[in-house]
């Protein structure tokens, strides 16, 4: 059985982990290599570095840390943050990142998606996609890290995207992000009857129930969290010790 | 004393994470598309992420694939360099190197099953095969693939995904796996090991 995916998300500015909430109050939380490798003796089964503050002059500080990770660790990671044009995705990707993942930049030239996914293949495309679902149930996709919404719908454009070579959905529900209420089921299950992508929940963690109850309920591929596993609220061996007693199935 | 690996240097995606485990396990390596310091190492390693037609064509431009064919020494493809040793694969419709019998096909996506396939799935090795020397019956491996070979008569491990196939393939002295021994934690790093004694 292919198992499912436990992912925790890093944020990183300027080259050092960052800790804080809704990208406010940030503060240092370390070296990413330690916490990556941490992460990786723990069971993570992939990472996902997301570069918070990505400029142009940046560029060399990110892909430094990504040379970095690759020494460091021997699971699959993803790069996101700043991924704006196909020269970006080549140093990540020659440097050691399996997979580059594309949110406003896509939003804004929907044609990267398409030119990304037929140079460097889908396996290493995931396309994030940021939605509120607004009064009238519609799910209203927003770019540049959930500050602007645009005119696409999430249903609308998770297809356009799978359609242009997307190899992966990483779906956040700002409703449920930062809520540590459960991740946003309804919308999930759709999401992913709809796409023959895999997809990753991502938004609400914030008990080892909400994670059973994902997977229970819906067929998503992989789950992504980052602030209970930083503090430590969950312990990914605890995580998946409780997915498995639920039938599960997870790589222990 | 410590042999030469060759790397076969030919712009596939995980050169570099391929680079990386040999430099945690201590070996000495070459990056290369030389057909002479492919011939002459003692072990290659056939990376590969990526396109299938567009990685023979690679081949092909840089005259290696009667070189990789010629290849005596052990000989291992990863993922796309293990698609690569059968005869046929239905990505871009293209003739591969044909060091072992068989088609790689297209999954097609039936109800619950997502493509690419992708991330750690049960692998059902072939203990007395000597690059799973030291595995359990079963172990998880990470697998990224939307192309699959079919099982055959020189399968040494399977996986199973709506149906089984072939995740790791034997003839002779050439060797392949389908999921990334590179990224897949100590277990794959291992695999790397066993086929570093060679």
């Amino acid at each position: 059985m292919l198992k499912k995916r436990i992912i925790p998300c890093l944020d990183i500015k300027n080259g050092r982990t960052v800790k804080g909430t809704n990208f406010i109050h940030l503060r240092d939380a370390g070296d990413p290599v330690e916490l990556a490798t941490r992460y990786s003796q723990e069971g993570a089964d992939e990472l996902v570095f997301l570069d918070i503050a990505a400029t142009l002059e940046n560029r060399s500080t990110l892909v430094d840390l990504v040379k970095k990770i690759g020494k460091a660790i021997n699971i699959p990671f993803a790069v996101g943050g700043g991924i704006n044009d196909e020269d970006i995705v080549k140093q990540v990707l020659q440097n050691g990142a399996d997979k580059v993942s594309i949110n406003s930049s896509g939003l804004k030239d929907p044609g990267l998606i398409t030119r990304v996914a037929n140079i460097f293949g889908e396996q290493c495309l995931i396309v994030a996609i940021d939605a509120r679902q607004n009064d009238e149930g519609k799910w209203i996709v927003y770019s540049h890290g959930g500050t602007k919404p645009t005119d696409k719908f999430l249903f609308d454009w998770a297809i356009e995207v799978q359609n242009r070579g997307a190899g992966e959905i990483l779906f956040t529900s700002m409703n449920n992000d930062g809520t540590k209420q459960g991740f946003a089921i309804e919308a999930l299950k759709t999401l992913n009857d709809t796409l023959t992508i895999p997809v990753i929940a991502s938004g609400g963690a914030g008990e080892l129930r909400h994670f059973s109850d994902l997977f229970i309920e819906t067929n998503v591929s992989a789950a992504l969290a980052a602030s209970v596993f930083h503090y430590k609220e969950i312990e990914i061996q605890a995580l998946k010790a409780h997915l498995n007693s639920k039938g599960i199935d997870v790589r222990i | 004393m410590n042999k030469l690996t060759a790397i076969v240097d030919y712009g596939a995606g995980n050169t570099c994470s391929v680079i990386n485990t040999l430099d945690r396990i201590g070996a000495s390596y070459v990056l290369t598309s030389d057909p002479k310091i492919l011939t002459a190492s003692d072990r290659v390693i056939l990376p590969g992420v990526g396109h299938a037609a567009a990685a023979m064509e690679q081949l092909h431009k840089s005259n290696l694939t009667e070189v990789l064919k010629a290849i005596k020494q052990p000989f291992l493809g990863i993922c796309l360099g293990m698609q690569l040793m059968f005869d046929y694969s239905e990505e871009g419709n293209t003739t591969c190197l044909g060091l072992i019998n068989g088609k790689v096909r297209r999954f097609s996506p039936a109800s619950g099953y997502k493509v690419p396939h992708m991330g750690w799935n049960d692998f059902y090795p072939d203990q007395k095969n000597a690059l799973f020397s030291g595995m359990n019956a079963t172990e998880s491996m990470y697998f990224v693939h939307s192309y699959y070979a079919e099982k055959g008569d020189f399968t040494t491990g399977i996986c199973d995904y709506g149906h089984a196939f072939t995740a790791a393939v034997q003839y002779r002295n050439f060797y392949g796996v389908q999921f990334h021994p590179e990224k897949s934690g100590d277990i794959g790093q291992k695999i790397l090991e066993n086929f570093l004694k060679m």
